[in-house]
């Protein structure tokens, strides 16, 4: 009986102990409330300020690690560039911590999640109408712009000139529509060579719905409209054609994107993004290829346009200063700038000539600025992406009517919630 | 006071365990209790779980997950699906294969076997990340592993990228049925969200390809244990066997197996825990890809949490996880226990140890008071 008291005082100081450990780590989570006000919190005197980015390598770190240096020489603060090696699961843990980083890279995919939870701060840069229009909807939900965008990629066929050459085909047959697209496709399949590669999934399928005139949710992103006639033409193209043999996935060709199919002579043609040009002279320099705009559809001519944006943290102590960075690092000259330095195409319209002056052979991805779609962006539609993603790998064998009646299922009820 | 003085003693004891139990409670308890109090939560990843705005669910986010027809449950129950078939895959070939090793390794008279033991141990040293890069070349539509398929004329598959189950393919090749078009009555009704027919598939040749790693890894480790084992097998039994006339295999199955029982049962437990928790390898290699076959519950829930941002759910899946791999180990040592001991004797041991246990601290009590007067 004696034992008990001197146990219980051990305990409880044990506990007392942790509770202090544990309580430490979140009291200042707080913090996040400044940014629910309209006004943007202000550090005084000179802001210390972090920015996490995902980098595509050295030139685009160095590149931003120079912009923001210059910012900061000019105007007193101080900004330190994180490179961040897991983006999602950094800001994931910055916003628990309640210490995020400042500015951010944010994905359009990743808009609508970021800002219902309140992560985000919104702001307007400056000259926000220079921005293209299809980006400015890309990052706006639930009627906010959360966001100014960084730079844009779109989506373009690209054509491999030597098979091009030797199916006979000249200049006057490239593609302008889907049938010709099919055409060609099938003349250029011999052998081991496919006509067109594309990698699964949406991010390349959605290309053939918005030439259809169709999309996975509605405008303003409340309702699927997965089971629409426009979406389900989309689909079907892609079936008929790939059931024909001259469209294949790239994992059909032993290849992991539709950019390696391209480069190993597999694919004589396939759609991707800007991106390529870098793969295709770091990979396959002797390869010739000229890019052309994504024929039009049956609804006018389409393509997916991807983005992401400078994103500010909610709990950020020094919005103000946040934003002005933004401003300079969006302000034409420097995009024109990253442009160079890693080959991004800008965000602002006022560039765009400018931009496709020093690089006549990017007119195409920039044309996909004005009628390019912006990425799902609704919230808790990942994983229901992700299921539509993994059910149209098998697109062959597959129920097309079936599969996107149960991506409408899933979707209304990740909308629901 | 004196120094021998037990109460005191008690007192030490306790400042001597303290900082352990300040450092489990820590970095175990609380995280786990923290854990589980966000599974039953709304938390939506911002700021302190503890705080004001997050509010108390009950048990909505199991229910999601288990009960209500969804994506949720149906991506737990495919990563169910993928893991019954990886851990069955794995678990006894990883422990045939370590067992086999070990024994050949303990092979007095085998040249260089210093050697060999490292080679075996090596990928279990390498960390597994380097190795799945390693594996994700081996396993190339065109890489090495093809290209020596092709030696004998056959045609591997593009490995990461093919979602086709080993079973479908299996009953492909037999005729039992078509992949193309599946029997309708292994595809109309769903059990717990996905068709009969899903839920047969087997491991995709994606995840096979994984399987083979893990297994060539982890073979190591398990060695390792079996080898220790083997060595303290005393050489007079298996001399013994020797000389009543057993042959190789017989002395193997009757005096080394029997021999090695609770080690069998460590690896195999071990392996159990292991493989139901895999994680590296999705992470690094196939992110859950092709059409979801490589999704397991561990990656499940570090999608479900960091890239939906459902906290809650993913929080969810790590303590199911939880109840299913001590489930199914109190199962599997069930199954492996000790069979050949009749139960009385066990009682009547039980009762016997009882007996002097009751004997002994009668005497201790007798020699301390002795001692104290």
């Amino acid at each position: 009986m004696k034992r008990t008291p001197r146990l219980f005082a051990i305990a409880a100081i044990g506990s007392l102990t942790l509770t202090a450990c544990g309580g430490s780590g979140f009291e200042d989570s707080g913090g996040g409330e400044a940014g629910d006000s309209e006004a943007p919190a202000s550090a005084e005197g000179p802001a210390e300020l972090t920015m996490l980015i995902a980098s595509s390598g050295d030139a685009e770190t160095e590149a931003v690690e120079e912009a923001a240096a210059e910012w900061a020489e000019e105007s007193g603060n101080q900004v330190e560039v994180r490179v961040a090696a897991d983006m999602n699961q950094e800001l994931a843990q910055g916003f628990a911590g309640g210490n995020p980083p400042d500015i951010f890279y944010l994905d359009a995919a990743q808009l609508a999640q970021q800002a219902s939870t309140g992560n985000l701060y919104a702001y307007e840069a400056t000259d926000n109408d220079d921005f293209y229009p299809s980006l400015r909807e890309t990052f706006t939900w639930d009627d906010t712009q959360w966001c100014a965008p960084k730079d844009f990629s779109t989506l373009a066929l690209q054509i491999n000139t030597a098979a091009w050459e030797e199916a006979g085909l000249t200049d006057e047959d490239i593609p302008t529509t889907y049938d010709e697209l099919s055409s060609v496709a099938e003349q250029l399949t011999e052998g081991d060579q496919v006509g067109l590669v594309l990698s699964p999934g949406i991010d390349r399928a959605g290309v053939f719905v918005v030439g259809n005139g169709g999309w996975w949710l509605n405008d303003e992103g409340t309702e699927p409209t997965g089971t629409s006639e426009e979406v389900l033409a989309g689909l079907q193209y892609l079936q008929d054609n790939m059931a024909e043999g001259h469209v294949a996935y790239a994992g059909s060709v032993d290849a992991g994107w539709g950019g390696e199919a391209f480069g190993t002579g597999r694919a004589a043609m396939t759609i991707e993004g800007n991106w390529i040009r870098g793969a295709m002279s770091n990979d396959y320099p002797d390869v010739d290829y000229t890019v052309v705009e994504v024929p039009e559809g049956p609804a006018g001519p389409g393509t997916l346009l991807f983005s992401q944006c400078w994103g500010v943290a909610a709990a950020s102590d020094a919005q103000a200063q946040a934003v002005e960075l933004i401003n300079h690092l969006t302000d034409p000259e420097q995009q024109m700038e990253f442009a160079d330095a890693f080959g991004v195409m800008p965000s602002r319209q006022s560039v765009a000539g400018e931009y496709e002056e020093a690089y006549p052979e990017d007119a195409p991805f920039i044309a996909g600025g004005d009628y390019g779609h912006g990425p799902v962006n609704a919230p808790g539609m990942t994983p229901v992406v992700e299921d539509l993603n993994s059910q149209l790998e098998g697109i062959t064998n597959a129920d097309l009517q079936q599969v996107m009646e149960s991506f409408d299922t899933n979707a209304s009820s990740a909308l629901d919630q | 006071m004196s120094a021998g003085d037990p109460r005191r003693q008690q007192g030490a004891g306790w400042l001597f365990v303290t900082p352990a139990i300040v450092i489990l409670g820590l970095f175990l308890v609380l995280p786990i209790g923290m854990a589980l109090w966000v599974s039953l939560s709304d938390w939506a990843g911002r700021g302190s779980p503890f705080s004001g705005d997050v509010a108390f669910v009950g048990l909505d986010n199991y229910s999601a997950l288990l009960a209500e027809p969804g994506l949720a449950r149906q991506d737990l129950m495919l990563s169910f699906r993928n893991t019954f078939y990886y851990v069955v895959g794995v678990v006894p070939l990883q422990t045939v294969l370590a067992l086999s090793l070990a024994v050949l390794l303990n092979n007095q008279f085998l040249k260089g076997r210093t050697f060999f033991r490292t080679a075996f141990y090596f990928p279990s040293v390498v960390s597994s990340v380097a190795i799945s890069l390693l594996f994700l070349f081996l396993f190339a539509g065109g890489g090495a592993i093809n290209n020596v398929l092709g030696w004998f004329g056959l045609n591997g598959p593009n490995w990461f990228q093919d979602p086709r189950g080993l079973i479908h393919l299996l009953g492909d090749g037999l005729g039992v049925w078509s992949t193309s078009s599946p029997p309708g009555w292994l595809t109309d009704p769903t059990v717990l969200g996905l068709s009969p027919w899903e839920w047969v598939a087997g491991p995709s040749v994606a995840l096979s390809a994984i399987m083979l790693q893990v297994i060539w890894t982890t073979a190591g480790t398990f060695m390792l244990m079996f080898l220790a084992a083997l060595q303290d097998l005393p050489t007079e039994v298996e001399e013994a066997a020797f000389v009543d006339g057993a042959n190789k295999w017989q002395r193997f199955r009757n005096v080394t197996v029997p021999h090695l029982r609770p080690t069998i049962l460590l690896v195999v437990t071990l392996g159990f825990i292991g493989t139901w928790q895999v994680f590296d390898q999705m992470y690094v290699m196939t992110q859950g890809g092709p059409a979801k076959t490589t999704l397991t519950p561990a990656y499940l829930s570090y999608q479900t949490a960091f890239d939906t941002g459902r906290w809650g759910q993913g929080a969810a899946i790590a303590f199911i996880l939880f109840a299913l791999i001590f489930a199914l180990t109190t199962l599997q040592r069930w199954i492996l226990r000790d069979k050949d001991e009749p139960r009385t004797s066990r009682f009547s041991r039980r009762r016997r140890r009882r007996r002097t246990t009751v004997q002994d601290e009668t005497q201790t009590q007798a020699q301390t008071s002795g001692r104290l007067s």
